[in-house]
């Protein structure tokens, strides 16, 4: 056993604390070159990671970079600078720990790189960056040890594949490194060790003790939810009474609009003023710093949040948690769950409130599931290809490259490890060239050989591919600040289509104030408060999970119960409604119904495969519908069905889901739609094809970027075979189109379809007509709506 | 009927669903902000490597109006080419042009990306009066008559954006043909202030579709 030198051991002393096992093995087998801890949240996982650089570094002899720790979060880095400076200092350690994320200044930057800490704090981006300079090699020479915090959460992202290519550049600069995952509790660990370690070096994983059971239980309210919608706003004087009772309370929501929403009405019925705040990532960073330093000083009874405030801050004293919304997926849940009571060894305390009836049941499952242990997860694929292609672009900007050095080098990150050098190529292919059937840009290529070495032509590219650095494609946003005579201070940001939605008088909100939309200035929205009126909700895409095939699978067993005594009366009634008037979905059994509503046709299908793959489902069911003259106009998808409206009643649905039609479609409509192009927009941006809008740099006025669409069509029109084209299809089968899920529910059902023609609107399908996110179908009948409503336009007019 | 027909000055138009603007009369075709050669553009001054298929792309549609219009007579109303650099067309692309014009009266209009003279035949003007109409890049304040483009105008309707003609008493500004064009919302201040009120816009697409031209609130 590694013992502690004098000045930790007598820190941890001096407090009483004893060392826990996990952190003395992580001391033990710190030459190591890789390993993996596991750990529920609490439990002094990151002083586990900086032990041994403590220990390493209590000589005083180290000059410049030794320890490297990477988190998914710009928050949790400056977080654990303030939480690892303390203990440090405590014990009179020589050592100089700083962060560095997107919001450090320049001239901090520069002289991080000039002469580096002996522990550098950062995001996988701004490590993309580092590694993107000529100096890159002095800087990490010297680098013994990288730690990758929540390394769980960056293993669910192209985040995660750019930082595992990162570490396998930082293992060529830095010969001896040494990795060290920290981990929340997850399904398969093997996985996460695979991913994390230089392949093919082992990964040893490191098992804490998982800590007690969790109390956990659903919130009992007076009202009961309603039939549709999130935001369990129905839920808050609920709420208010349990925060009232406990002395510091998290609210997680899905969504940044739900969290906005919620937490207005919450303040109005906040009659005593209790101290709450509001934190989500579309908020200024002066607006978070300053509900994190009130959190952090205690003076908050409770924060209104979404994932942003998902991993391992750590924030005292938080004794309840509440996940308003079904939680989608269990083992997010979990983790959430987690933050309640941020000390070791006792059991977390959670209340779910649903937002409506479907979500009562999807908690219910959702209990059941966390009481089980069973935690869901999908399998990762394969390292995507148009990360590969911005990190070899960024390789060229650090300097002159042999191709095969790459490819190796490639090969030794996890997510990449069976990547043929054919497959490397054409990345190679495509940064130097475009990898363009027609062989155009001979004379301007991006990349050119010269003397067997890869080099820029033209250096002054290497600008635009830094300022493109990164694998995150939200939304494009727009800021949000005060008009300039109200001082012109940031608030956050909204959607940059919200923002084309707006006139000015408009309200909306933001940081729960309703603010009044005065004028657009320097790519600005300035607003000017607006108490009292009614706002126009700021929309937020948010990530929206589909709810995972675990918990469908544990609802449907649900719904072919008997009776449900565990439910809340209100549901029961409705899911026994439900059985009455037409039938409940079951496992083995395809329910779809048709009726008539609004005065038109309606079709619903029950496949319970999430979101997404209902999405999918939607738009391949349109397709074959608008193939056999049905005239659909539109569809909703949630995680449990999608519902069909069009000119035109639909006599045999059954044909519709045969699957070898429903295939022959995918391939079809794959061709097409705006699915597909908002993959392929987002391949385009991490592979380097098209630029990042930036603030400032953007082209003012007329004649600005032309749509991503247009190269989509462009390229499927010309060049059907290219590089991006395959990135955009796998990508979209495994995510946003979700195929496979759909194929699994066609498997389940085996063909036992129940079509069930109904006079009106089913309990089931009724929360459907309320539910947003409705998806037009580009089609004949949409045509003949655009030219109503061209012609109704006209007549109004006085043109007609 | 997938176009939409118009008269303007006295003289009987038709907007085509491809961007191009017909006058059967003259046998007319005039076409605007054609951009050739953007994505050649980009790639020389080290920026992204487009799909370089844009001006196959721009070139098959007017091949295909002109052969649906049969017009003599074809107007570029400017900004046919990207710069002046991106009319050194490649050989394949300068036959295709070459073939286009031949037996048609051709005339290019100086644009402001590419203001100079082009080495390939036809006329080169200002600007061009035919009959009652007057065709230029950009267009005047207090003009009548008057044939235009720059702007690249684009609409919405029932939530999709699409480029579109502006038509009112005075004008008509075209839409950018080019394939690779961004376009300038209609509702901008720079349009808002040339249309008239009553002024429409006409949406390309599969077919023509002509709305009361989009207007900010207070913009009149």
């Amino acid at each position: 056993m590694q013992p502690l030198p004098a000045p930790i051991s007598d820190w941890f002393a001096s407090r009483g604390w004893q060392i826990h096992p996990h952190q003395q093995a992580l001391l033990d087998r710190a030459g190591n070159p890789a390993l993996l801890l596991v750990a529920p949240t609490g439990g002094g996982k990151t002083l586990a990671g900086f032990l041994p650089t403590l220990v390493e570094l209590t000589g005083g002899t180290q000059a410049g970079l030794h320890t490297l720790y990477i988190s998914p979060l710009k928050a949790l880095a400056a977080d654990i600078r303030r939480n690892l400076t303390v203990p440090a200092t405590e014990m009179g350690l020589p050592i100089r720990i700083e962060d560095r994320t997107g919001d450090t200044s320049q001239a901090r930057r520069r002289r991080q790189r000039a002469d580096p800490p002996h522990i550098l704090l950062t995001t996988p981006e701004s490590l993309a960056l580092l590694l993107s300079y000529q100096d890159a090699p002095r800087i990490f020479a010297g680098l013994s040890r990288v730690i990758v915090d929540e390394v769980h959460a960056l293993a669910e992202s192209k985040r995660g594949d750019q930082l595992m290519l990162c570490l396998a550049r930082l293992s060529r600069l830095a010969p001896g490194l040494r990795r060290v995952g920290l981990s929340a509790t997850v399904e398969d660990p093997d996985a996460i060790a695979r991913f994390l370690a230089r392949h093919p070096d082992p990964c040893a994983i490191i098992r804490a003790d998982p800590g007690p059971d969790p109390d956990i239980a659903m919130l009992e309210t007076d009202t009961p939810p309603p039939w549709a919608g999130g935001g369990g706003r129905y839920a808050i004087p609920e709420v208010l009474a349990e925060i009232r009772r406990h002395r510091t309370t998290l609210v997680f929501h899905n969504t940044r609009a739900q969290a906005e929403l919620f937490f207005r009405d919450l303040w109005m019925a906040n009659e005593e003023g209790l101290p709450i705040g509001i934190h989500h990532g579309s908020l200024a960073r002066e607006a978070r710093v300053k509900v994190e330093a009130a959190m952090v000083a205690g003076e908050l009874r409770a924060v209104v949040c979404t994932g942003s405030l998902d991993l391992g801050i750590d924030w005292g004293d938080v004794d309840l948690v509440i996940q308003v919304g079904a939680p989608k997926n269990v083992k997010r849940l979990v983790q959430r769950i987690g933050r309640a009571n941020h000390r070791y060894n006792a059991p977390s305390k959670a209340l779910l409130v649903p937002a409506n009836r479907w979500e009562v049941v999807e908690c219910e499952a959702a209990l059941q599931a966390v009481k089980a242990h069973d935690l869901d997860g999908d399998p990762r694929g394969p390292g995507p290809r148009d990360v590969l292609c911005q990190h070899i672009l960024i390789a060229a900007c650090s300097g002159p490259f042999d191709a095969g050095d790459l490819y190796s080098e490639v090969t030794s990150a996890g997510p990449y490890a069976a990547l043929t050098r054919a497959g490397f190529d054409a990345c190679l292919e495509f940064c130097a060239t475009g990898g363009y059937a027609l062989k155009a840009y001979d004379r301007w290529q991006r990349l050119m050989r010269r003397d067997g070495l890869w080099s820029l032509r033209d250096p002054r590219a290497s600008r635009d591919i830094r300022m493109n650095i990164g694998t995150i494609t939200d939304t494009e946003m727009v800021k949000v600040r005060w008009q300039n005579r109200l001082g012109g201070q940031p608030l956050g940001e909204v959607e940059e289509a919200f923002a084309a939605t707006l006139t000015p008088g408009e309200t909306f909100l933001i940081g729960g104030q309703v603010v009044r939309y005065v004028g657009l200035r320097e790519m600005a929205l300035e607003v000017a408060p607006a108490p009292g009126r009614e706002p126009k909700i700021a929309v937020y895409s948010g990530t929206k999970f589909s709810t995972s095939t675990q918990l469908c699978d544990r609802i449907l067993a649900m719904l072919g119960q008997e009776s449900w005594p565990d439910l809340p009366a209100s549901t029961a009634e409705w899911l026994a409604l439900q059985r009455e008037v037409s039938r409940l979905p079951a496992p083995d059994r395809l329910l779809v119904e048709t009726f008539p509503a609004e005065g038109r046709p309606h079709l619903c299908a029950y496949g319970f495969a999430g979101k997404a793959a209902q999405q999918t489902l939607g738009l391949l069911l349109t397709k074959r519908m608008e193939e056999e003259g049905l005239n659909p106009l539109g569809f909703v998808a949630t995680d449990y069905a999608t519902l069909i409206w069009g000119l035109d009643a639909v006599p045999d649905p059954a044909p519709l889901f045969d699957r070898a039609a429903l295939r022959e479609g995918l391939e079809g409509w794959l061709a097409g739609n705006a699915v597909m192009k908002r993959t392929f927009r987002n391949v385009a941006l991490v592979a380097g094809l098209i630029a990042r809008n930036h603030p400032g740099a953007r082209k003012s006025g007329r004649q600005a970027t032309f749509s991503s669409d247009i190269l989509y069509d462009t390229l499927r029109r010309y060049d059907p075979g290219h590089l991006l084209l395959e990135v955009t299809r796998e990508e979209a089968m495994r995510g946003l189109v979700s195929f496979g899920r759909i194929e699994a529910m066609l498997d389940r059902a085996g063909g036992r379809i129940d079509l069930l023609a109904l006079p009106r609107v089913t309990p089931f399908a009724a929360p459907l007509f309320l539910e947003h996110g409705r998806v037009p179908v580009e089609g004949a009948a949409r045509e003949r709506l655009m030219d109503a409503a061209a012609e109704r336009l006209m007549a109004e007019a006085g043109l007609g | 009927m997938s176009a939409y027909a118009f008269t303007l000055a006295g003289a009987a138009l038709t907007a085509l669903p491809s961007g191009a603007l017909h006058w059967a009369d003259q046998g007319c075709l005039t076409v605007s902000d054609l951009h050739l050669g953007r994505s050649e553009r980009y790639a020389r001054r080290a920026g992204a490597l487009l799909p370089p298929y844009e001006i196959v792309e721009t070139l098959s549609r007017l091949d295909a109006d002109l052969a649906a219009t049969g017009a003599g007579m074809v107007i570029c109303l400017g900004d046919t080419f990207d710069d002046l650099r991106a009319a050194e067309l490649g050989e394949a692309h300068a036959l295709w042009l070459a073939r286009l014009m031949a037996g048609r009266r051709w005339v290019w209009i100086e644009g402001n990306h590419d203001p100079g003279p082009v080495g390939l035949g036809g006329e080169h003007r200002a600007e061009l009066r035919l009959g009652p109409l007057t065709f230029r890049h950009i267009a005047e304040t207090g003009a009548a008559g008057e044939v235009s483009g720059h702007y690249h105008p684009k609409a919405r309707l029932a939530g999709q954006a699409r480029p579109c003609f502006l038509v009112d008493d005075a004008r008509v500004i075209l839409p950018a043909y080019g394939t690779y064009t961004g376009g300038l919302s209609c509702d901008d201040r720079a349009l808002a202030g040339l249309m008239a009120p009553g002024a429409l816009a006409v949406l390309t697409g599969r077919v023509a579709r002509a709305v009361p031209m989009p207007r900010r609130r207070g913009d009149g």
